[in-house]
């Protein structure tokens, strides 16, 4: 009797074993994300709780910057519609917990893509939509103009939970000053005691300090030193595990990248339906089937750009007109001198 | 969490944490491991919950029985001093005096000296450090000391119970603990000189003081804002644990010829203690677990340092966050078994 309870169980194993293989092999073209997110009708997003230029939310609510955007352009290529996206604002603290439990399921959050981050902790970096460093401000009357101006005592505001901690520790260490770090949870927190006079200066990267010194309450007594002691790529996050969904996403950002680099704007988008380049074509779907590895119709990517527009105007709409970074520096393309380069999108 | 792409597991804590603290009460360095990093958050949050415990009791005492004072203008000023710190949620009080404090505060070039030694500024309060020569000695005389008045106590009260004759145990006391350690120093070879600080200059406008010690201004807003609002609560309970006693025991207490003081320390207290004790210990508790509001003025207690800092750079959240919780639990648990003690001490005792 025994045995044959035994031998049941191993049957019943075995088919439970080959199912599991077979719903396995059959998830690989499908994205449960996509899926989700379909049914929902949104793309749920996390962004910071306010970062001019990369995310930040006006009076009404309304989300803009271009670490939104990326989001944005997600929701144009899956669910046809730019605006179908909920921001969830995160603290860096948080961010890295909200995408792993599911609670958002892209992270696009002036995140910076490292080796421990991308390997440890159940996360995948599909591109980088910002280059940046870290950069220290100081007060313009004190009289500093560079890093190693710097003294033993110095008191250093920062955010907790990100890169910056670490870099500021090596950077530091290395020249054997001792500091005193200052933590905040919330950048506001950071500002508040920075203008109030508790730290000598205040570290994070280079385009937060731009965008954080209009902030403060008389933004030109300050000035961010030359030296950046870090490199910060910033780039948009996902979960481990869905490589589908971390297709869509990365391609939704490199298309708009792309289509800076072909001329193609939200403006003209429909009219280079008809041009004679054929990469030019693919990147507005009126050539091959792009979408179709992904599980997405032939207009996911003429929708991006449309809805969106190519990174060049989602640059100069959040950032450079803003005045928190006119000069696009390392964020240009290749072809102008910056290192912007996607693969091809063929 | 395989689902997830999440390994568990506690081996992070022995790798090096390669951030630095503000504020240790121990060495620390960034090539310390996570596991010290760890007890570097856990100090810091004793440390706080430690020093606030105290000052809020002292509070609270003073404010309860002002409370029952009999002059008008105490007594109301108490009540309002109650109502009005119960009454503001915690975390706006500890942004209120860190963020109020930052602005009042001189900076550092500009502060007075207080006592002539030390300087209150936005960077923080720098008091004098304590250079000791031979300190054990001084250490082993205030022991002494603490031994010798404790014999003298069994004496005194040995000599009351027999022969009915009171001693001024007090004041025997006092001599002991000022006598003995000041002795140690003419004769033991002790030797205290004081570091103090010093302002520096770090760029044309910004000055901080050098040596002697430096209290952060994180540690000070929040030791006041968790104080004044624990002690309003210790205040209500020592309120009630007074007024719980009844009448007639103080109105015997003096038909028998007590003095209003002794009546206090020998017949009220003892009685009251026992009512005061057992919500004064969830006060206790309370005021502890609130100290974790520190993070949101960037005092590096456990939550900033471990379940902050340490959580976001190895991503090991389930971890982490147990290892918080238990900690948590831990010292609530250890101070509620320390006030049970007490409670059980002061009880009445049936013969």
């Amino acid at each position: 009797m025994f045995k044959i309870i035994k031998q049941l169980t191993s049957v019943v194993a075995m088919f439970a074993v080959l199912f599991a293989f077979s719903t396995e092999t059959m998830a690989a073209k499908k994205s449960k994300t996509l899926e989700n997110t379909k049914k929902r009708g949104f793309v749920r997003c996390g962004v910071s709780q306010g970062l001019p230029g990369f995310s930040n939310a006006d009076e009404s609510g309304n989300w803009t910057g271009i670490d939104v955007d990326v989001c944005r352009a997600v929701a144009a290529a899956t669910l046809g519609d730019a605006t179908k996206v909920k921001f969830t604002p995160l603290s860096a603290k948080e961010r890295f917990t909200a995408l792993t439990s599911g609670e958002i399921d892209i992270l696009s959050r002036n995140t910076t893509w490292t080796l421990s981050r991308d390997a440890d902790i159940g996360l995948t970096f599909v591109g980088v939509n910002f280059y940046d460093g870290q950069g220290f401000m100081v007060r313009k009357g004190s009289g500093i103009s560079s890093t190693g101006e710097f003294k033993n005592g110095t008191s250093v505001c920062t955010n907790l939970g990100t890169t910056t901690e670490l870099n500021m520790r090596d950077f530091f260490d290395s020249r054997g000053i001792s500091y005193e770090p200052v933590v905040f949870e919330k950048a506001d927190e950071v500002v508040a005691a920075y203008d109030a006079g508790r730290c000598d200066t205040y570290t994070t990267d280079k385009s937060g300090l731009a965008a954080q010194r209009t902030k403060l309450s008389a933004p030109d007594d300050h000035v961010v030193l030359p030296e950046t002691i870090s490199k910060e790529p910033l780039g948009p996050v996902v979960r481990q595990g869905d490589s589908v969904w971390e297709d869509i996403v990365r391609w939704s950002l490199n298309t708009m990248i792309e289509a800076e680099e072909y001329g193609v704007n939200s403006s003209n988008a429909d009219m280079m339906k008809t041009s004679n380049n054929p990469a030019i074509k693919r990147l507005v779907g009126a050539e091959g089937e792009l979408g179709a590895a992904f599980g997405l119709d032939n207009d996911w990517n003429l929708r991006i750009i449309k809805q969106v527009g190519n990174y060049g105007e989602s640059y100069k709409r959040n950032i450079a007109d803003t005045g928190i970074l006119p000069d696009r520096g390392p964020n240009e393309l290749w072809t102008k001198g910056g290192i912007l380069y996607v693969p091809p999108a063929r | 969490m395989d689902n997830r792409g999440i390994d568990f597991g506690f081996g992070f804590l022995s790798q090096e944490s390669s951030f630095d603290v503000q504020f240790s009460l121990i060495e620390y360095s960034g090539s310390d491991s996570y596991a010290r990093a760890f007890l570097v958050g856990l100090l810091n949050t004793l440390l706080v919950s430690f020093i606030s415990i105290i000052i809020c009791t002292i509070l609270g005492v003073i404010i309860g029985v002002a409370r029952l004072s009999s002059n008008y203008l105490i007594k109301n000023s108490a009540a309002w001093y109650v109502e009005f710190f119960r009454n503001i949620p915690l975390l706006l009080q500890i942004f209120f005096w860190y963020y109020a404090a930052l602005r009042a505060l001189p900076m550092p070039e500009k502060a007075n000296a207080w006592f002539g030694v030390t300087y209150m500024t936005v960077k923080g309060y720098y008091i004098p450090a304590m250079v000791w020569e031979n300190l054990n000695v001084f250490l082993y005389c205030g022991l002494a000391a603490i031994i010798a008045i404790i014999v003298l106590r069994n004496y005194a009260n040995k000599l009351r119970d027999i022969q009915g004759k009171q001693i001024p145990v007090l004041f025997y006391s006092a001599s002991l603990l000022i006598v003995l350690p000041l002795l140690s120093f003419l004769i033991g070879g002790v030797s205290l000189e004081f570091e103090i600080p010093e302002l520096k200059k770090l760029s044309k406008i910004s000055y901080i003081y050098e040596g002697g010690i430096s209290l952060p201004p994180e540690l000070i807003a929040l030791v006041l804002a968790l104080s004044l609002y624990t002690s309003t609560f210790v205040a209500e309970c020592v309120r009630a644990g007074i007024e719980g006693v009844s009448k007639g025991q103080k109105e015997a207490a003096a038909s028998v010829g007590l003095t209003p003081n002794q009546v206090l320390k020998l017949v009220i207290m003892p009685q009251a203690l026992r009512i005061i004790i057992p919500p004064t210990t969830n006060q206790y508790l309370n005021l502890t677990k609130n100290s974790s509001l520190a993070a949101a003025i960037a005092y590096p207690d456990l939550v900033l340092v471990f379940a902050g800092t340490a959580l976001m750079q190895t991503g090991k959240a389930i971890e982490i966050v147990s290892i918080t919780m238990l900690t948590y639990l831990t010292i609530s648990l250890t101070i509620a078994a320390i006030m049970n003690w007490y409670n059980k001490k002061i009880e009445i005792k049936e013969k």
